[in-house]
């Protein structure tokens, strides 16, 4: 049998090994994944980022819940929070709140500690996610880390992109940062029914707005002004939809699940569905072939000749552009 | 070589399910472990309060950890930790080390050894040589 066969034919034992193998980056790990790739890109990848506090992992909780309950999908979570920058070592909580998923056989939750990695995701996330896409998860949630405005890294790897907001976090002008806003598919304005809620909902429309212009029919001294949008749509024809919920209780969930629903469908039906494998696809490929290039050239370079040039450096003797073009080049100063 | 740090020895990591079965609600000293062991550089997952064995053995199953520790104060632990180590075997993971801490009378520990309980820490344990002991299991 086949690895993918075994997978495929729900052996769970053999599905949390190879996921240790690839988080390892072990040569084991590699060989899997070679072998795995050709069954690979049939899932639905959900990222869900927010700052920390704002219900991340209890939205994915009640998200896997209803996928299972109402349509049946078979649900992988990767889980990702941070690792010690003093230690590495690290504490994963988000199991905590995803209790309910706990005897579902259709349900696989896997914590991964970002070990280093900035940017909200581990490097070996992307691996992880294909090897539960191989073994047959058509919908897996990834859950970031959840440090704030430059966890973007999380676009590159899903299709759909919920950004989760809670009410209190801050003022209009967060909303107009570049950065976590504009990856957002979809906001959630989660813990809905706490007080502030309504002035959430409008920072987010006004920033919304700014991006996505829309007819404006408005009274200004007392005449009916109009403003037409542009003809044009200014980025691509996908508004952000703006979902209420409230996580702990399951409110707006359904409502959710809906829209991440009419994403998927504006995804394929619009071209973008492809288009972003493509090039989520080619970032894969360039850092890969980054680090086996700068491995490959390391091992031509003797380590005392490296240590030496380091030296210089150190020594503020070479900038470190120069350091560089002198170890491609071979030569010695 | 600077990469060699991302090498398979180097990532790799002791992964530590924390879990609390039972019905009491405290979880302090589960908390005071779990930030221990990360502070010892260690993965640590934790599960939280009122957790079934069912509920442990599939969380150990699916972040393939190698060591679980269970916090047990409620007395139930000669009917909890034979559950979880029979739900491990069960699951082919008979290789993960199972460590108590909590309110173990003393004339209970061979009997908890004898099922394969690795080590069972009560109140007054060092975090120290929990941690040493972990480490030492789990590369034996």
């Amino acid at each position: 049998m086949t690895l993918a066969e075994q997978l495929l034919s729900g052996n769970r034992l053999t599905l949390t090994r190879l996921l240790t193998q690839v988080e390892n980056d072990t040569p084991e790990g590699r060989t899997a994944l070679t072998e795995l790739f050709s069954h690979t890109g049939k899932a639905h990848l959900i990222g869900v980022t927010g700052a920390p506090g704002t219900g991340k992992s209890s939205l994915v909780n009640q998200l896997a819940l209803h996928f299972r309950k109402q349509e049946e999908r078979r649900v992988a979570v990767v889980a990702v929070d941070p690792s010690s920058p003093f230690t590495g070592g690290a504490v994963l909580g988000d199991r905590v709140r995803m209790r309910d998923l706990a005897g579902d056989p259709g349900v696989f939750i896997r914590s991964m500690a970002s070990r280093g990695s900035l940017g909200g995701l581990a490097r070996a996330t992307a691996g992880l996610v294909q090897v539960f896409d191989a073994a047959g998860y058509d919908t897996i949630l990834i859950e970031t880390v959840g440090a704030g405005q430059a966890e973007v890294d999380i676009a590159r790897l899903a299709h759909t992109t919920l950004v989760i907001e809670a009410p209190g976090l801050g003022d209009d002008i967060q909303a107009i940062k570049a950065g976590i806003l504009e990856i957002a598919d979809i906001l959630v304005v989660n813990k809905a029914d706490r007080p502030g809620v309504e002035n959430t909902l409008k920072a987010l429309k006004n920033a919304l707005e700014l991006a996505h212009p829309v007819r404006h029919v408005f009274l200004h001294h007392g005449k009916l002004e109009v403003v037409e949008a542009p003809d044009e749509p200014v980025y691509n024809s996908w508004i952000p939809p703006i979902q209420k919920t409230v996580a702990t209780e399951g409110a707006g969930i359904k409502e959710l699940a809906d829209e991440i629903a009419r994403h998927a469908e504006h995804l394929r039906e619009s071209g973008e569905w492809t288009a972003r494998e493509r090039s989520r696809l080619g970032s894969e490929l360039d850092a890969l072939l980054r680090e086996a290039l700068v491995a490959h050239f390391r091992e031509g370079v003797p380590e005392s000749r490296y240590e030496a040039v380091l030296e210089q450096v150190f020594q503020r003797e070479l900038a470190p552009w120069e350091a560089v073009k002198m170890l491609l080049n071979g030569q010695s100063k | 070589m600077s990469e060699q740090k991302t090498s398979p020895e180097h990532g790799r990591r002791i992964r530590v399910l924390v879990a609390k079965p039972g019905l009491d609600g405290h979880d302090r000293g589960a908390k005071v472990v779990a930030r221990a062991l990360r502070d010892a550089g260690m993965e640590v997952i934790y599960t939280g309060l009122r957790q079934t064995p069912e509920m442990i053995a599939e969380a150990a199953l699916q972040e393939d950890v190698d060591v679980v520790g269970l916090s047990i104060l409620s007395g139930a632990h000669m009917a909890l930790a034979p559950r979880v180590l029979e739900l491990l075997k069960a699951n082919g993971q008979e290789q993960v080390k199972v460590f108590i801490g909590g309110i173990i009378p003393d004339e209970d520990l061979p009997r908890l050894k004898e099922m394969g309980v690795t080590g069972v820490y009560g109140p007054g344990a060092s975090t120290e040589d929990i941690i040493r002991q972990v480490k030492a299991a789990v590369t034996e």
